[in-house]
């Protein structure tokens, strides 16, 4: 009886216990809720997954005003991937955070600090679960608003000029994507995507629709940080607590991904974006230039935290490397990369965390032979690190390889070339840790030192054990991406 | 301010008007302009007029910070509730249809709460963010 209802629960479940954190007022009543809230959210996703996992699609009228009057949610194998990620992240997240939360955010703000990670929550699942073009905006923002307050909450002071910095640029593109929303408004009448995409094949006038089209590219791409839209993302990752920045790092960038690859395949079309226009081009470009520029700068960062926010917008480029090939293959290896990549960054920056709670930060003067002192958090990162790299049997070994795959398809070989010496940059970067680690004699505060609690470290060893089975055993999220490119190649050409 | 005898008595004249008024943009919102946004951001300036002319501590007797927590976190149930009193109806989230046996008086009674809802998590915010940005620097002068 309750199982058609799903497609709301997922958002609404999360959504409803923020404001009871808030009356809660205490941070443990809070945690729980929090905490059943995400790994209820992550049964109701896999079941959502499985429901759609023949290629049907779940239609959901909010309200009961049928669609595209109404408000529709609609679950294809695309969203229900991208929903399962984002609550997969966030129950494993929210088990560390607790440990990791007590000892950055005051007493008296823990409960306000898992308000806003339940509202984030609730605000990214919706992007995923709408079919609703200004829904979907409003989603945005409630995911955005509740991102800067969570950024501002970390113990540096610098936290809040970077959640300003953010601030500034998330609204530019949250207000770029809704200028764009209303120019497809202007010359379709519509707000649902799939109505939209119905009525855009009979719009004569197409100069407004590019328009959108350009709009809404730069916007998201602010909000999922494409090089050279990127600039928020360093101080953003390096300065949150550690905890949201494992959550954002692994959540908020995805999701808008997901929100590209939906306007591009599923409103706009194919061969409007790809064919019509050198949209191909441009993003291949961009992605090339993130891959390269964002890993050399990460290699010279002194603070681990900025090396791998950095190494995010590589692996980002990564991922729309995959989307600018506009093929199966190409979507595939983008979408099991938004999975792996993930997986990867979440464990790094819980892994960070870790060592952040012991030492007070990340700064590589400080962490000199932290290994001796804490080897099980070390050989973590280290083996994220290999994740990173591209190592066989993890999965950054599988992105790239049907990244790779890609390239060599669409017969351009030195781009399989070029995913290969990037790979290259990402060995030094995460050499620096291991050099730091464990070849330099630790300073006498740090023999100190204990491990990591085990609250923290047991969820961040499940995402590095994640790491290595779909490393080894890749059917399972290879199969989920090819058929959720295969849903998006689908769509309107 | 609370010395000027012309301030004192026009707000005093002034508050109980706009909390009226207030409550007639959110009650007519069915039927013209206005809602709980509006109504929402009315009645709280009416709180703000009152911290203005008689100084910070006083607005707080009225309407204590812990009160605007209570009001930011409610509102929000109760939209949400609305949400779910459809569900529990066995209809769609957010279904006004299900919620009285005339649909037409479901769909008034749906919209009547969640404006409620609204009222009360605008006024909220409006205060909470005058009350911190009153509050900065910890000056209680009661001329402030």
């Amino acid at each position: 009886m309750i199982t058609p209802h799903f497609p709301i629960l997922q958002v609404v479940l999360p959504l409803i216990a923020a404001p009871v954190m808030v009356l809660a007022r205490r941070g443990t009543l809070a945690w729980l809720l929090a905490v059943a809230v995400s790994w209820a959210g992550l049964y109701i996703s896999l079941a959502l997954l499985a429901q759609v996992a023949d290629g049907g699609v779940i239609s959901y009228a909010i309200g009961n005003w049928p669609p595209p009057w109404g408000i529709e949610y609609r679950i294809d194998r695309v969203n229900a991937f991208l929903l399962v990620l984002v609550s997969l992240i966030a129950a494993v997240v929210v088990v560390y955070s607790r440990a990791s939360i007590g000892a950055e955010v005051p007493r008296e703000q823990q409960y306000l600090f898992y308000a806003m990670y339940a509202l984030c929550l609730a605000g990214l699942l919706g992007i995923a679960a709408t079919g609703d073009a200004f829904n979907l905006f409003v989603f945005l923002e409630i995911s955005s608003l509740s991102t800067y307050v969570l950024i501002a909450m970390g113990r540096d002071r610098r936290a809040l000029m970077a959640s300003y910095q953010y601030l500034i640029m998330g609204t530019i593109g949250a207000t770029f994507y809704v200028i764009g929303v209303g120019l497809l408004y202007l010359m379709t009448g519509t707000l649902n995507m799939a109505d939209m995409a119905a009525r855009l094949q009979d719009v004569t006038e197409v100069r407004p629709v590019l328009a959108a089209l350009a709009f809404i590219t730069v916007g998201v791409c602010l909000k999922l940080a494409l090089f050279p839209l990127h600039v928020w993302l360093p101080n953003a990752y390096a300065y949150a607590p550690s905890a949201v920045t494992a959550f954002l790092a692994a959540t908020a960038t995805k999701v808008s991904v997901y929100v590209l690859l939906r306007f591009y395949f599923s409103v706009f079309g194919a061969s409007a974006v790809f064919a019509a226009l050198p949209m191909g081009k441009i993003l291949l470009l961009l992605s090339l230039a993130a891959m390269f520029i964002a890993s050399a700068i990460a290699i010279f960062q002194a603070d681990l935290k900025r090396l791998f926010a950095y190494s995010s917008v590589a692996q980002i480029g990564y991922i729309t490397l995959g989307i600018s090939f506009d093929s199966v293959t190409g979507l595939t290896a983008g979408i099991v990369h938004l999975f792996n990549h993930a997986l990867t960054k979440g464990a790094l920056f819980m892994l960070l965390g870790c060592i952040a709670l012991r030492l007070g930060g990340v700064r590589f003067d400080n962490i000199r032979g932290i290994a001796r002192v804490m080897p099980v958090t070390s050989f973590g990162i280290v083996l994220g690190g290999l994740s990173l790299i591209g190592v066989p049997a993890t999965v950054g070994f599988v992105s790239k390889w049907y990244l790779v795959l890609a390239a060599l398809e669409s017969g351009q070989w030195w781009i399989a070339l070029a995913i290969v010496l990037s790979s290259l940059l990402a060995v030094i970067y995460v050499w620096r840790f291991v050099e730091a680690a464990y070849f330099r004699e630790p300073d006498p505060g740090i023999v100190k030192l204990k491990e990591a609690p085990l609250e923290m470290l047991v969820p961040a060893w499940l995402m590095i054990a994640g790491c290595i089975y779909f490393g080894l055993d890749a059917s399972l999220t290879v199969d989920g991406a090819s058929q959720a490119a295969a849903t998006l190649l689908q769509g309107i050409r | 301010m609370k010395d000027y005898l012309v301030l004192r008595v026009v707000s005093k004249l002034l508050i109980s008007l706009m909390i009226l008024f207030g409550l007639y943009v959110q009650f007519h919102g069915d039927f013209g302009p206005g809602g709980g946004f509006q109504a929402g951001v009315i009645i709280a300036a009416a709180i703000i007029f009152y911290g203005i002319i008689y100084g910070l501590p006083a607005a707080r007797a009225v309407v204590p910070s812990g009160l605007v927590e209570i009001m930011i976190a409610s509102g929000v149930l109760i939209y949400a509730g609305v949400g779910v009193a459809g569900l529990l109806l066995g209809g769609n989230y957010l279904d006004y249809f299900v919620l009285d046996r005339d649909p037409v008086a479901g769909q008034h009674r749906g919209i009547f709460w969640v404006e409620i809802g609204v009222l009360i998590t605008v006024a909220g915010v409006m205060l909470k963010i005058f009350y911190m940005f009153a509050g900065r620097g910890g000056d209680n002068r009661d001329d402030a």
